[in-house]
């Protein structure tokens, strides 16, 4: 289902939850709302689904606005945070709720429960009630219960939240999955960037109310619209003025900060770097072993920057002299944001012998 | 030491309920079954008991049916203001506070053939007050809070997702309630209907005052007994006590056992 919405807004007593948001989302597609908590992504899902009203803004469904339609008449699945699982019903009646509801044959309720039942791994408990199922297994109630009635749009609640981080990883690959092969267009929210990252095939960034950025995982990572963006995706270090740092001088005469990711950062001895000019003394506070690479932190002019080193190479000592170079950073000031390269990497007189 | 006390506490039980209950069943035996069976059969006492039990079935139904629906009110209407919300939930209460004659004297007041309502209702022919119908209202007032508390904690546990849940699965209001908020709440409305029943079965003050107390009119089962403790017929008296108290102590083990299939469930 094609899903677009226009100046949504949303008040809980004098709290705007949802400030005009607008967004559209191609059919088929897997969309994470992703942010912190509170930040209003579950108000946007609600009112999608028709159990929260917008005071203003129009959501529209396959061309059709469908603001004055109840939820039992938008075409859409649902799978709360917390499953919400009728708990006096078997794990077959669960599933076959909407489909009695919507006054299906029999005979069609029995073979659409069997294939979800089939789909989601429940062979073998379909006589089980809810309480008698663990985390995972009541999740996989929850979504074949929502997809029983053939909805056009699943709309999911932060659904990985109850469960413990060992199944959580195996669930999220088992619904990208179960989401393509069934084809439906997904919406899910979560303040798990991980999750988001590796689930969505695009991402919308919710803050305070707001839209910050839609996009693909890729391009929100490579290219943050907004400072809130820059620091809620990856990590990165906050430099107050920009200016401070060697290679970015010219930012325009503005003050303006600066968000370095690990990855813009290389460290080394002098004779490692191609441009020795670019680079900036640093002393080595603190290494860290991840597994697969040192973390360091390195100070630089009363910054502390944080950068990973390959196994491969030299282990450094804390305490140590080395050369840092900043290879990007992302800026911003009140006006704008954008991403410059270091200024002195690129040689301004390169001299062919 | 120890002994001593179990000994005290047994006593005290004797003493506030086994005693009492003793005297009361011999007392009603006085005269041996035939007396008993006489004080039972009066005309007066028979219609005294019919009376009793019209009033608790019409309470409880009406009861069942209000205290349902207010309790799903105050729990999940988004409609209500949180103000709004809290003010109805302490008048809920306001049974609890007043004493049961009291609220009879608002009922005359409101109801009673000086009023102007009461004048209204007496023109187009139905007495409310001194009648069947303010019995009713008397006894409703009582045991009002008793369904509304038994439920809305319940509804509250349970939460509203499973509700809102069954609505985008395409349920709408009626069958909601019934295959899902219904499963649920079902035994709080059982435990309600119980209480609601023993407590109108019993209930006197309130009914005392709307009823005017008339023999063979609107004389309950425990005004009756009033009048005849009142006419020193200890005997009559016992009987119907002894009757009222027997329908609590099964209404009491119904409840056990529809505790114990609680737990089951």
């Amino acid at each position: 289902m094609h899903v677009e919405v226009r100046g949504l807004n949303k008040h809980f007593g004098d709290f705007h939850a949802v400030k005009d948001v607008n967004f559209g989302i191609t059919k088929g597609h897997l969309i994470g709302l992703l942010g912190p908590s509170g930040g209003g992504k579950t108000s946007i899902l609600r009112m999608l689904a028709g159990l929260e009203t917008p005071d203003s803004g129009e959501i529209v469904f396959h061309g059709k606005t469908v603001n004055n339609l109840p939820p039992q008449e938008r075409e859409i699945g649902f799978v709360f945070q917390n499953y919400a699982l009728f708990k006096h019903m078997t794990v077959y009646e669960n599933i076959a709720f909407g489909l009695k509801v919507k006054k299906a044959n029999k005979h069609t309720i029995q073979n659409r429960v069997a294939e979800l039942v089939e789909l989601t791994g429940l062979k073998g408990f379909e006589k089980r009630y809810p309480h008698q199922l663990s985390g995972g297994q009541r999740q996989r109630v929850a979504f074949a219960r929502a997809l029983a009635p053939e909805p056009q749009l699943l709309l999911l609640d932060e659904p990985f939240a109850a469960i413990d981080a060992k199944i959580r990883q195996e669930l999220r690959s088992w619904l990208r999955e179960l989401i393509e092969r069934v084809g439906i267009t997904s919406i899910f929210v979560t303040h798990d960037q991980d999750e988001a990252i590796e689930v969505a095939d695009e991402i919308m960034i919710i803050n305070q109310g707001r839209l910050e950025q839609k996009g693909t995982p890729w391009d929100i990572y490579k290219e943050p619209k907004t400072p809130f963006v820059a620091t809620f995706i990856g990590e990165s270090t906050l430099i107050g003025s920009a200016a401070e740092l060697k290679g970015f001088h010219n930012t325009g005469g503005k003050p303006t900060k600066a968000l370095i990711r690990p990855e813009y950062i290389e460290v080394g001895h002098l004779n490692e770097f191609k441009m020795a000019s670019a680079t900036e003394q640093g002393i080595v506070k603190h290494l860290h072993f991840r597994g697969s690479e040192w973390l360091v932190e390195v100070e630089v002019n009363g910054h502390k920057l944080v950068t990973y080193r390959s196994l491969e190479k030299e282990t450094l000592t804390p305490g140590q002299e080395i050369a840092v170079l900043v290879h990007r950073a992302y800026l911003f000031n009140d006006e704008r944001s954008w991403i410059q390269e270091n200024g002195l990497k690129e040689d301004p007189m390169p001299v062919f012998i | 030491m120890r002994k001593l006390w179990i000994g005290l506490t047994y006593l005290v039980f004797f003493l506030l309920i086994a005693a009492p209950l003793g005297k009361m069943t011999i007392g009603a035996f006085s005269e041996g079954f035939g007396g008993f069976w006489d004080a039972l059969t009066r005309p007066e006492a028979l219609h005294a008991l019919m009376m009793t039990g019209f009033v608790v079935v019409v309470v409880t139904l009406l009861n069942t049916l209000f205290g349902i629906m207010m309790a799903l009110y105050l729990v999940r209407a988004s409609w209500l203001g949180s103000r709004v919300k809290g003010l109805l939930n302490s008048i809920v209460d306001l049974p609890y506070a007043v004493s049961p004659v009291i609220g009879g004297l608002m009922i005359v007041l409101l109801l009673g053939p000086d009023s102007a309502l009461g004048a209204v209702f007496e023109q187009i022919g139905v007495k409310i007050v001194y009648a069947f119908p303010g019995m009713v209202i008397a006894t409703l007032f009582v045991t009002f809070p008793l369904m509304v508390r038994e439920i809305m904690p319940v509804l509250q546990e349970i939460g509203s997702q499973q509700e809102e849940a069954a609505s985008t699965l395409g349920a709408y209001g009626w069958t909601t309630f019934w295959k899902v908020t219904w499963p649920s709440i079902r035994w709080a409305v059982i435990y309600g209907v119980i209480l609601t029943v023993a407590r109108s079965l019993g209930e006197f003050g309130a009914v005392l005052v709307v009823s005017g107390n008339i023999m063979n009119k609107t004389q309950t089962a425990t005004t009756l007994v009033y009048q005849d403790v009142e006419n020193f017929n200890v005997t009559a008296a016992g009987g119907i006590a002894l009757v009222l108290a027997a329908f609590s102590a099964g209404l009491l083990l119904l409840m056990e056992w529809s505790k114990r299939r609680k737990e089951v469930h």
